[in-house]
C-alpha cells in the first residue's frame, strides 16, 4: 500500500532556484578561493621563526608587566582618556546642529545636502588617514588625536541623530505646529523629547568608540594609549604591551557595563 | 500503558506545580486534561517526556520507568512519545518535509540527519503521513508559508513520524478558529483510534473536550480533583475543577458550536483517509 | 468646581531637586572637561598649531593634481586588500560560530566555566582594533598578507561572535522544546532547532563584518600588514603627495562599491 509514495526526497534549494546560477556561483567561489589562497605568500620559515616570539606575547598576556613602563603607560592613558572626552563633547556640541541640519523633515532642501555631504565626508573617511593628516597639519601628540576623534564623532552622531528626527512621531511635531509654534519652539517641544533619550545613549556609546579608537590612532603618532603600545611592541616588549591591552580591554568592559547602566538610569 | 505514580514538580521558585499527581492510561484511550490556567495541565504533559524534570514520584511507559533515565536512554524513550504543541513549535525555516522527517531524528545518527539522508522507508512513510493530514501537495513548501490548520497538521504528521506509543498534546487548538479546530480534533481522534494510540490531550475548552475525550481528568492547583467519564462532568464538578461560575452560559455556546459542526463534517469528508 | 485658591499659580517643569540635580550634572561635565582639556594640551606645541593652516594649504597644493598615472601599480594591492578582507572575514566567522555557542544563554554547555571564558575572548577581540592586531602579528609572523588576514579574523570574532550571540538568545524556544521532544540528541537540536532559526542572522552579520573589514584592510599595509595600505605607507615617507590622492580616492571608491554590494546582499536576505 505505501508503494505509491517516492521513497527519495530532496530539500529544495531555497534562495536561487535556477540550477545554472548556482552551479556559476559555486564554481565562480571555488575559482576565487583558489586565486585568493594562491596571492598570499607566507615565508614559513619567518613564521616558525615567529612562533618563539607568538609564544613570548601570549605570556606576556598572562603574566603582564605593568610595572616597569609604569610611567610612559600611565601617560599614555591619561593622554587617551582626555582626549576621548573633551573630543566626546566637543564633537556631540558641533554634531546636534549639523543632525538637526540633516534632517529632511525640518530644514529647507539646500541646507540638508550641505549637511548631509559634511556627514558623509567625516563617515567615508578612516579615523586612521585622517589621523596620519591632522598628525602632519599639527604635529604629534594628543591634539591632533582630539582633532581627529571629534571629526569622527561629528559624522557619527549626526548621522544617527538625523536618521532619528526623520522617524520621529509626525503628528506631534503637528499638533505643536499647529499652536503656532515657531520653529525653535517646534524643536524645543516637539523634536527634543522625542529624541533626546536616544542622543544621549547615542553620545554614550560614541565615548566607548572613541576611546577604543584613541588607542589605534596612536599609532601614527596622535597621542594616547597607542602611542606607547606601538612603542612597547618595537622594543618586543610583550609583557608590557599584554599590560596595555589588558588595561584597554578592561576600561572597554567597564565603559561598556557603566553606559548601559547609565542609559538605563536616564530612561 | 502510561503510569504516573504520585508525580510532584516544585519548581525552582518554590511554586507547587504538581503535588501528588497519579493516573493510569490504557491504550488506545483519550485522555482530556481540564482545569484552570495554572493548574499544572502544562507541566504535567511535559514531565512526562521530561521537558519539566519532575521533582518526585514514577513515570511508566510500558515497564520502564523514565525518571530514572540518563540522558541517551531518555533519548530512546521520548521518541516513543509524540507531541502536539499549542502554537505547532514547527521549526518555521524549514520545510514541511524536513519538520515531518524531524520526528525521525531520534532514530538516526546525527550525520544522516545533518545531511538529510533519511532511510527511504522514512521517507515514504513521511509521504505517507502528509497524505494522510491531507497536505501531499505542500511537502516543499517552507513551514512559515502555511496556515495555522495546515501548519497543526504538519505538527500531527511529526509526532506520528516517531511511531509514538503515546501521543501527549499541549492545547492543539488555542489558536485555530473554530471551523479549523473541529477539523483538528476530529483529525486526531481518528488517528488515535486507527493506531490505537493512547493521548493526553491539554484541552482549556470544557464543551470540546466533552464532545470528543473518552475520558476527563480535571486539575486544580496541582491536584487530580476529577476523573471520570465526560457525562460524569457536571455542575458540581466543574465548580470543583474552576471554582463557582455560571455555567449555563457556557452551555449556550455549547449548542451554537454544535450547530457548526455539522458543516465542518461535510468539509471533513474531503480529506482524504 | 474646585476651589480656584487651590489652584498653585505657579508651574514649573521639574521639582527643585531634580533641577539642582540636573544643573549639578551639567556643571561637573564642564569642570571635567575643562580639566580634562587643560591635561590633554599640556604638551601641545601651539606654535604647531597655529601654522596648521598654512601646511594644510601646503599639502593640499601638492595634492593635486593626482598622479593618475600611478593607478595601475595600485590594481595588484587592491587585490591584496580584498582577499585580506574577505579571507579575513570567512576565517573569522568560523571562529566566532562555536565561540557564540559557548556564549548564548540557551546552547552553552556550562554557564559558569564557559561562557564567561566566551564573553571574555568576545570582549577582548572588540576592545582591540584590527590595527593593533596586526601590529603585533607583524612583528610576530611577519609582514604580508597573512598577518592581515588574522588580524582581521581576530578582530572580526567579537563582532560577528557579539551580534550572533544576540540572535541565538532570541531563538523561539518553543521551536527547539519540539525537537528536543522527538528523542533529538544535542547536536540534533543544534541543527534542527538553532541553525536554521539564525541562518539569515547569520549570513547578514558576515557580510555587514566583510563590509566594514574591507574599510579595515585598507589601512593594515601602513603596520606591514599587505594590501593597498603598504603603497599609502610608501607615498608619504617620500612626500609624494599625489600618489597619495590616487589612493585615496581609490580606497574611497573600493569602499563605496563595498557598502553598496552589502546592502544588496543584506536587503536580498530579508
Amino acid at each position: 500500500m505505501s508503494s505509491q509514495y517516492p521513497t527519495t526526497w530532496r530539500r529544495p534549494p531555497q534562495v536561487l532556484t535556477d540550477r545554472r546560477w548556482r552551479i556559476a556561483l559555486q564554481v565562480g567561489l571555488l575559482i576565487y578561493l583558489v586565486l585568493a589562497f594562491g596571492s598570499i605568500d607566507v615565508n614559513w620559515q619567518r613564521v616558525s621563526e615567529g612562533l618563539e616570539r607568538g609564544q613570548r606575547f601570549v605570556m606576556g598576556f598572562l603574566q603582564p608587566d605593568f610595572m616597569s613602563r609604569w610611567r610612559d603607560i600611565s601617560q599614555g592613558l591619561i593622554e587617551s582618556l582626555t582626549m576621548t572626552l573633551t573630543s566626546s563633547v566637543v564633537g556631540v556640541m558641533i554634531s546636534v546642529p549639523i543632525g538637526i541640519g540633516a534632517a529632511r523633515n525640518l530644514v529647507p532642501r539646500p541646507v540638508y545636502l550641505v549637511c548631509r555631504s559634511i556627514v558623509a565626508v567625516s563617515r567615508s573617511l578612516q579615523e586612521v588617514i585622517v589621523a596620519i593628516f591632522l598628525v602632519a597639519m599639527f604635529g604629534f601628540g594628543p591634539f591632533a588625536g582630539f582633532l581627529t576623534l571629534t571629526f569622527a564623532t561629528i559624522g557619527f552622531i549626526a548621522k544617527l541623530l538625523a536618521d532619528d528626527i526623520e522617524e520621529i512621531d509626525e503628528t506631534q511635531a503637528e499638533a505643536i505646529r499647529a499652536t503656532g509654534a515657531s520653529w525653535f519652539q517646534l524643536l524645543n517641544y516637539a523634536i527634543q523629547p522625542q529624541v533626546m533619550p536616544r542622543l544621549v545613549g547615542l553620545s554614550l556609546y560614541r565615548l566607548d568608540i572613541n576611546f577604543r579608537e584613541s588607542a589605534v590612532i596612536g599609532i601614527v603618532g596622535a597621542g594616547g594609549i597607542g602611542a606607547t603600545l606601538n612603542t612597547a611592541i618595537d622594543r618586543y616588549e610583550y609583557d608590557s604591551a599584554g599590560a596595555i591591552l589588558l588595561i584597554v580591554i578592561a576600561i572597554v568592559m567597564v565603559a561598556e557595563y557603566s553606559s548601559s547602566y547609565l542609559r538605563k538610569f536616564l530612561q | 500503558m502510561l503510569e504516573l505514580k504520585s508525580l510532584s514538580k516544585t519548581y525552582r521558585t518554590g511554586d507547587a506545580a504538581l503535588t501528588g499527581v497519579s493516573l493510569q492510561v490504557p491504550k488506545g484511550q483519550i485522555i482530556g486534561l481540564i482545569g484552570p490556567s495554572g493548574a499544572g495541565k502544562s507541566t504535567l504533559i511535559r514531565c512526562v517526556n521530561r521537558l519539566v524534570e519532575p521533582s518526585s514520584g514514577e513515570i511508566l511507559l510500558g515497564g520502564d520507568n523514565l525518571v530514572t533515565l540518563g540522558r541517551r536512554d531518555l533519548r530512546t524513550q521520548r521518541r516513543r512519545i509524540g507531541m502536539i504543541f499549542q502554537e505547532y513549535s514547527l521549526v518555521e525555516r524549514l520545510t514541511v518535509m524536513e519538520n515531518v522527517l524531524s520526528g525521525r531524528l531520534g532514530y538516526v545518527p546525527f550525520w544522516r540527519s545533518f545531511l538529510r539522508r533519511f532511510d527511504a522507508v522514512d521517507i515514504q512513510r513521511a509521504y505517507q503521513l502528509l497524505d494522510r493530514v491531507g497536505l501531499l501537495d505542500h511537502a516543499n513548501k517552507r513551514a512559515d508559508a502555511l496556515s495555522g490548520g495546515q501548519r497543526q497538521r504538519v505538527g500531527i504528521a511529526r509526532a506520528l513520524a516517531q511511531n509514538p506509543e503515546l501521543l501527549l498534546v499541549d492545547e492543539p487548538t488555542a489558536s485555530l478558529d473554530p471551523k479549523t479546530i473541529r477539523q483538528i480534533m476530529r483529525l486526531l481522534t481518528e488517528i488515535c483510534a486507527e493506531r490505537n494510540l493512547p493521548a493526553i490531550v491539554n484541552i482549556h475548552d470544557v464543551p470540546l473536550a466533552r464532545q470528543f475525550m473518552q475520558r476527563i481528568v480535571g486539575l486544580r492547583a496541582g491536584q487530580v480533583v476529577f476523573d471520570d467519564a465526560p457525562a460524569a462532568l457536571s455542575e458540581d464538578a466543574l465548580t470543583r475543577i474552576y471554582g463557582a461560575e455560571d455555567w449555563d452560559a457556557m452551555r449556550k455556546s455549547d449548542t451554537e458550536e454544535d450547530e457548526s459542526e455539522s458543516d465542518t463534517r461535510r468539509d471533513l469528508s474531503e480529506i482524504p483517509a | 468646581m474646585s476651589n480656584s485658591s487651590t489652584i498653585p499659580a505657579e508651574w514649573s517643569h521639574r521639582s527643585r531637586v531634580t533641577r539642582l540635580a540636573i544643573w549639578a550634572g551639567w556643571l561637573a561635565l564642564v569642570a571635567l572637561f575643562v580639566w580634562c582639556w587643560q591635561v590633554m594640551t599640556e604638551t601641545t606645541i601651539w606654535a604647531f598649531v597655529w601654522d596648521a593652516p598654512r601646511q594644510a594649504g601646503d599639502i593640499g597644493g601638492r595634492m593635486l593634481p593626482p598622479e593618475w598615472s600611478y593607478l595601475p601599480e595600485l590594481m595588484q594591492p587592491l587585490w591584496d586588500t580584498l582577499n585580506i578582507a574577505t579571507l579575513g572575514t570567512v576565517g573569522g566567522v568560523v571562529l566566532a560560530v562555536p565561540v557564540s555557542l559557548l556564549a548564548a544563554r540557551n546552547t552553552t554547555p556550562s554557564v559558569v566555566v564557559l561562557r564567561p571564558v566566551a564573553l571574555f575572548i568576545i570582549v577582548a577581540s572588540r576592545s582591540i582594533n584590527s590595527l593593533i592586531w596586526a601590529l603585533l602579528l607583524v612583528t610576530i609572523i611577519g609582514p604580508g598578507l597573512l598577518a592581515g588576514i588574522i588580524a582581521i579574523a581576530l578582530r572580526s570574532i567579537g563582532f560577528v561572535g557579539k551580534l550572533l550571540y544576540e540572535a541565538i538568545e532570541e531563538t523561539d524556544p518553543k521551536q527547539i522544546e519540539a525537537i528536543r521532544a522527538t528523542g533529538a540528541g544535542p547536536a540534533q537540536v543544534l541543527t534542527y532547532g538553532v541553525v536554521p532559526q539564525v541562518m539569515p542572522a547569520l549570513w547578514g552579520i558576515s557580510v555587514f563584518r566583510w563590509d566594514i573589514n574591507i574599510r579595515e584592510s585598507t589601512i593594515l599595509g601602513l603596520v606591514g600588514a599587505g594590501g593597498i595600505g603598504l603603497k599609502l605607507n610608501a607615498s608619504m615617507a617620500v612626500l609624494a603627495w599625489d600618489q597619495v590622492t590616487v589612493i585615496l580616492l581609490l580606497i574611497l571608491a573600493t569602499v563605496v562599491v563595498s557598502e553598496w554590494i552589502s546592502a544588496v546582499i543584506r536587503r536580498a536576505i530579508i
